[in-house]
């Protein structure tokens, strides 16, 4: 009961809310470089995903990804990577911590960008080039509205590992809440350890409700009446989590 | 119209071509099924004209226009194409599933909105089904709603593979008599893939029939296939009852019909049973000034002087000049007096079929 009332103790000390080791600066780096690794990664995977879906070529390339992407812990890729950009790129734990979630990020995107451009019933889609539809629109009028639930299920899956994940910077003297927890381990101040694993767990929930708010909102309608009807499972892409 | 030219198509490198060498001409508003055992490559033969295959070999040409030549996706916005799982979007209403391909070749909104009005006229669909998504509708309006939008741009030209296939027997039988009442309005060239022969001998003005390999054994009118199949291959495919399949494609207006017994009202009951007797029938007609009251026999004139002083009595079935002689067959062996009995509109008489005069047009 004590250690609670101590981590509730820390969360709320003002003199933890200012100053470059605040709660608010280590919040904002936080979801910072989460929300960069999320978009470089989609930047890059999302159109490779879908243009795997549309062609049916390079299945054998997303698959492989996805089982890569899934078997490298995220740990092992900053202990990597940390090394090789030291003295390359500045800012010390920052770029190895970008790269690293920027790889985890990739897989759920991917294989689900895939997948869900592959679900779309393949008779629609001749029927819609039958009715001449070039490859762009019917990529752009069927395949993606009708994925958009999987490919928000992907982004979803990877921004909650990528938040999760990025606790893990801190290791690398990266940014973000993961500070808090290893100074907190170091210097026994458990409360401190407690109150960060607090705050990451409070923000990666959000953005697990933020996504699936999103994710209702671009299922397309298929009835008149009623509710949008709910989105498929994620299938392929289960939540990583750090 | 529509002209296919030494087409074969070979999918991979080896083994035996879906379609090798087959040419044929479809005449401008006629329907021309395709029919076949499955692997005969009708659906290929089809999806060649419209380029979602491309022909290994050979030229097709459509409305004067080498195919091959043209933009696949210009080309494909101007002919209609309708498919057995129709593969309307789920994600749009009805009424956007129609102006799907208006949309495409660039109509404003208010040429959109009357022209998926008529459609839905033509298809006799119901106005409220256009604010529906497809997922709502049965099989059926379905099916209708896959023809209204490959009509929507009037296209010369229709490809249709199986597209009553998926649908029960009731319904099925009902496009089909739709489809046959649009296309004599809007008279398009129609191709058609089925590998049901009797929809092919019902809608078909000609039918085309392959064998493996794209291989055509016979194109000919149905009629003429049931008649005159060209070889073993032919017969077994039609299969048995040929005969009874003929004469659902003969009218009655097509063949002369016998006068049969007939009387005036004013006609004395001795001359009336003077008829009777000649046509040995047991009964005879009664008509006045050409119209067709019933019939009298023996005990209905009993005791009368004139045949207008009885009532006579109603036929319980007659065909129509419209009518298949399939079904005047059906009226004869189903009545208890063994002929069938021809009205025109208005109930005027035209005269009486027997089984001896229909038999004689099955064999001749």
């Amino acid at each position: 009961m004590d250690f609670a009332l101590d981590t509730f103790r820390w969360l709320t000390d003002p003199t933890n809310h200012s100053g470059p080791n605040g709660i608010p600066v280590r919040l904002w780096e936080h979801v910072q470089v989460s929300f960069l690794a999320l978009f470089l990664a989609t930047l890059l995977a999302l159109p490779i995903g879908l243009l795997i879906g549309h062609t049916g070529r390079g299945e054998f390339f997303a698959v492989s990804v996805a089982n890569i992407g899934r078997a490298l812990p995220s740990f092992g890729i900053l202990g990597i990577v940390f090394p090789l950009t030291l003295g390359v790129l500045p800012g010390f734990g920052y770029y190895p911590t970008l790269i690293a979630l920027f790889l985890l990020a990739i897989p759920p995107i991917l294989t689900n960008a895939y997948v869900g451009v592959q679900n779309v019933d393949r008779e629609t889609v001749e029927a819609a080039r039958g009715m001449g539809m070039s490859g762009r629109q019917v990529l752009a009028k069927l395949e993606v509205p009708l994925a958009a639930p999987l490919i928000v299920a992907g982004l979803r899956t990877s921004a909650v590992a990528v938040v999760a994940t990025a606790t893990l910077g801190a290791v690398a003297a990266g940014p973000g809440l993961g500070r808090f927890i290893i100074d907190g381990f170091v210097t026994r101040n458990l409360a401190k350890a407690a109150g960060g694993a607090v705050l990451v767990a409070v923000l990666a929930i959000l953005t697990e409700l933020a996504f699936g708010l999103l994710e209702r909102s671009l299922t397309p309608r298929t009835s008149s009446q009623g509710r949008r009807r709910t989105p498929r499972a994620g299938g392929i892409a289960t939540p990583e989590t750090a | 119209m529509i002209s296919l030219q030494h087409v074969s198509k070979r999918f991979g490198s080896d083994g035996a071509p879906a379609v090798a060498d087959l040419s044929m001409e479809i005449e401008e508003g006629e329907t021309v099924v395709l029919v076949g055992p499955s692997g005969c490559g009708k659906t290929t033969t089809m999806k060649m004209i419209n380029r979602l295959i491309e022909p290994t070999s050979g030229s097709i040409v459509v409305n004067g226009t080498d195919v091959l030549r043209q933009d696949p996706v210009q080309l494909r916005r101007g002919i209609g194409y309708v498919i057995q799982s129709i593969g309307l979007l789920p994600h749009r209403t009805i009424a956007e599933n129609m102006a799907t391909v208006p949309r495409l070749v660039g109509w404003d909104d208010a040429r959109i909105h009357k022209r998926v009005e008529e459609l839905t006229a033509i298809l006799e669909l119901d106005q409220e089904l256009l604010h529906r998504y497809p997922g709502e509708l049965s099989g059926g309006q379905r099916q209708r709603v896959g023809v209204a939008r490959a009509l929507a741009v009037d296209p010369p030209v229709m490809l249709m593979d199986e597209p009553f296939g998926a649908v029960d027997p009731i319904v099925r039988g009902r496009l089909q008599e739709q489809f046959l009442d649009i296309q004599e309005r809007l008279k398009k060239t129609v191709v058609f893939v089925t590998h049901d022969i009797d929809e092919a001998i019902k809608i078909a003005d000609r039918i085309a029939i392959l064998n493996k390999g794209g291989v055509i054994e016979q194109y000919a009118p149905p009629e003429e296939i049931l008649r005159d199949p060209a070889n073993d291959f032919v017969e077994r495919f039609v299969g048995s009852e040929r005969g009874l399949k003929r004469l659902a494609l003969i009218k009655v207006s097509e063949i002369e019909v016998e006068e049969g017994p007939v009387v005036g009202p004013s006609a004395s009951v001795e001359e009336a049973i003077r008829t009777i007797e000649k046509h040995d029938l047991g009964w005879a007609s009664v008509v006045e000034d050409g119209e067709l009251l019933g019939w009298v026999d023996g005990a209905v004139l009993e005791g009368r002087r004139e045949v207008g002083e009885a009532t006579p009595r109603r036929f319980s079935a007659y065909v129509t000049a419209d009518s298949s002689l399939r079904q005047a067959l059906d009226s004869i062996v189903t009545s208890r007096t063994q002929v069938a009995v021809v009205v025109s509109e208005g109930q005027r008489y035209l005269g009486i079929l027997t089984l001896e005069r229909i038999s004689r047009e099955i064999v001749s």
